[in-house]
């Protein structure tokens, strides 16, 4: 098991939530103080190089027009890290390469910070979650069909060594790729992907590519987990799914005593609570299948209402996207959904959301590389075969 | 009404038709079409009706290939000579009056007389501000209220459609978004075409129509040679729907008799 410390950047001094319509896309950046965001952005990369001396890799991602993500660059930040950070594995999750325009850019700005950091990048797509396809302006109909085009694209750019290629697709049109540098790693970084549908999660492991999942729950995270077992299976890769193809995302904090813990962990649900975001931004037309519109029309609960409803320490701990408490309770948390999912490599931390300030941070990075990190790795291997219970 | 699939370039094309004389192409309007819409009866009354559902809209399917409201005029094109019409006249709502307006100016000769209905396809304005309000950015009930005089009474119940119309619906609005995502609402080259289009033309729109104004549509009407406009009163966005009664009086008589 590896874990990885995550933090969205958020900007979190914000007005009354009363008096916006939206903390994504539409928040005027008035709002937003440069001097104090120069002051966050210090403190984040600190916390990350924390992360990283306990023992712990790093993670990061990207989000536009949002205070709840401040990092619309991501591989800005990650070239960055790779030059401050030493040792840690490097994983951004993700590039949203269903609104990025140039694949090619990507695959540039991906080998770099693999140069940089010496082989240490792990390299995550995402296809975008829907806010973010009006700030890109990128069509929200045939997502899907331009991630996948962009990610074989990028892996062809990133393993052609032989001079320049040409690629005329349904999508993207480039008449000589060859890019430099070339990354570290051979034949390529670990390709990661973050899908909550079963059907993307099939797709991802007749790849084998690591499938990672964000607070998806018991239920949710299972379904997803089967559905990649199952696409690993029937692409003939074999019976056996290694554990280390499998991330699970959620809200971690801990701390030496209940009540720290308990503080701390309120905190971090701002994450969840802050996430005001009205329906005809959180749902632009063909992001969702047509059905599942229509089951919602129908008075079936928005995916996104669901992950608010959870907006408790104990609702979001009862859901799985949550595990808080002190060292032995995080353990026995989220032994628990592992037992449930069957199992997963990688636990995404994300440790720090809103007001959750640097000394609370660090306790809670502390507490959980000192005290339940050991025991997981121990006890969770990362030689294990998922789905066996 | 009669309804067949035709099939052309991938698409199999839902095609409704309903009365004899002279032929008058309808293209609907993102809502759709439906044989029960209350302009039908009177657009058919004296007329040979012809009314495709665009592909990716109401029953017609949607192959891969299609991405742009030119490519639905072309679809359109080979439908005129599927069905031997050499010339007829068309009209076109809303985003059916942008494939119109593209039709026409791919082949003027095929057009007899044209009205466009709260058209959408040109970007006029000036840069720094969408001509169409951005329907993808808004809430529904402030879509409700740029479409409609009278939303209260327009506004569509989901409770009282069934499933498959609500898909179709649902669908409908995602193949809009597909289509008129970027450039929104507009072709940048259409602007230089419509020179073309020496046909009589009818722009309408209703007067309360929050997302084709007035100023938008006179700049629209400038572009043609042959171009006049008039207003609907009481309708918003969708005047065939809202004032079907006054809409297709002041259409049929647009259109006149045909020799």
């Amino acid at each position: 098991m590896k874990a990885w410390h995550f933090s969205e950047n958020a900007y979190p001094y914000l007005p009354p939530a009363e008096e916006y319509e939206s903390i994504r896309v539409s928040l005027p950046n008035r709002i937003y103080d440069p001097e104090k965001g120069a002051a966050l952005y210090d403190r984040f990369l600190d916390e990350w190089l924390i992360a990283e001396d306990e023992g712990m890799e790093i993670m990061l991602n990207e989000h536009h027009q949002t205070a709840t993500c401040v990092d619309p660059a991501a591989p800005l930040v990650l070239a960055a890290l790779a030059r401050l950070s030493k040792k840690a594995r490097l994983l951004i999750l993700g590039n949203p390469i269903s609104n990025r325009r140039q694949p090619v850019r990507v695959a540039e700005e991906m080998a770099m910070v693999d140069i940089l950091s010496r082989g240490r990048l792990e390299a995550g797509f995402v296809r975008g979650v829907p806010y973010e396809v009006l700030p890109a302006n990128s069509n929200p109909v045939r997502m899907n069909e331009r991630q996948w085009e962009a990610l074989d694209l990028i892996v062809k750019a990133w393993t052609n060594h032989d001079g320049p290629f040409s690629h005329e697709g349904r999508f993207f049109h480039y008449r000589a790729v060859n890019i430099w540098p070339r990354p570290y790693q051979q034949p390529h970084p670990p390709i990661w992907i973050s899908t909550t549908s079963a059907g993307g999660a099939a797709r991802v492991g007749a790849r084998g590519y690591i499938q990672a999942t964000f607070l998806t729950g018991f239920d949710g995270t299972r379904t997803i987990y089967d559905a990649y077992r199952r696409g690993w299976r029937e692409a003939g890769r074999g019976n056996d799914v290694p554990i280390d193809r499998l991330a699970y995302s959620a809200l971690v904090y801990t701390a030496p005593n209940e009540a720290d813990a308990r503080a701390g962990a309120e905190k971090l649900l701002w994450y969840v609570t802050s996430n005001k975001v009205p329906p005809h931004i959180a749902n632009p037309p063909g992001y969702v299948p047509v059905q599942a519109n229509v089951a919602m029309l129908r008075g079936a609960e928005h995916p996104l209402s669901a992950f608010r409803r959870a907006a408790t320490v104990e609702g979001a701990i009862e859901a799985g996207i949550m595990f808080a408490g002190t060292p032995d309770q995080v353990y026995r948390q989220m032994k628990k959904l592992y037992d449930h999912v069957g199992g997963f490599g990688h636990l995404l931390i994300m440790g720090q959301a809103g007001f959750l300030e640097h000394d609370d941070t660090v306790l809670g990075i502390r507490t959980f590389a000192r005290e339940v990190y050991p025991r997981v790795r121990e006890e969770f291997p990362g030689t294990a075969i998922s789905g066996v219970a | 009404m009669q309804r067949r699939s035709i099939a052309i370039a991938g698409v199999e094309l839902d095609l409704f038709e309903d009365g004899n004389g002279p032929p008058l192409l309808f293209l609907h309007s993102a809502q759709g079409f439906a044989p029960e819409h209350p302009y039908v009866p009177r657009l058919s009354a004296d007329r040979r009706l012809i009314a495709p559902s665009h592909p990716g809209f109401g029953k017609s399917s949607l192959p891969d290939w299609i991405d742009a409201i030119d490519d639905i005029a072309y679809i359109y094109l080979e439908l005129l000579d599927r069905l031997n019409l050499k010339q007829l006249d068309v009209i076109g709502c809303s985003v059916g009056g942008w494939i119109a307006a593209e039709l026409a100016t791919k082949s003027p000769a095929s057009v007899r007389k044209l009205v466009l209905v709260g058209p959408v396809g040109v970007k006029t304005g000036p840069i720094d501000r969408l001509d169409i309000p951005d329907i993808f950015a808004i809430p529904q009930s402030e879509i409700e209220r740029l479409l409609f005089h009278d939303p209260e009474r327009m506004r569509a119940d989901p409770s009282r459609l069934t499933d498959e119309q609500l898909a179709i619906s649902v669908r409908n609005r995602e193949t809009l978004a597909l289509l008129s995502w970027e450039p929104y609402m507009h072709n940048p080259k259409l602007l230089h075409r419509l020179h073309r289009v020496t046909a009589p033309t009818l722009f309408l729109r209703g007067e309360s129509d929050g997302l084709v104004s007035a100023d938008y549509l006179a700049a629209y009407a400038r572009l043609m040679p042959n171009a006049s406009t008039d207003m609907i009163v009481a309708a918003g966005h969708a005047p065939q729907m809202e004032q079907p009664e006054a809409f297709t009086k002041k259409v049929l008589a647009f259109l006149g008799a045909v020799s």
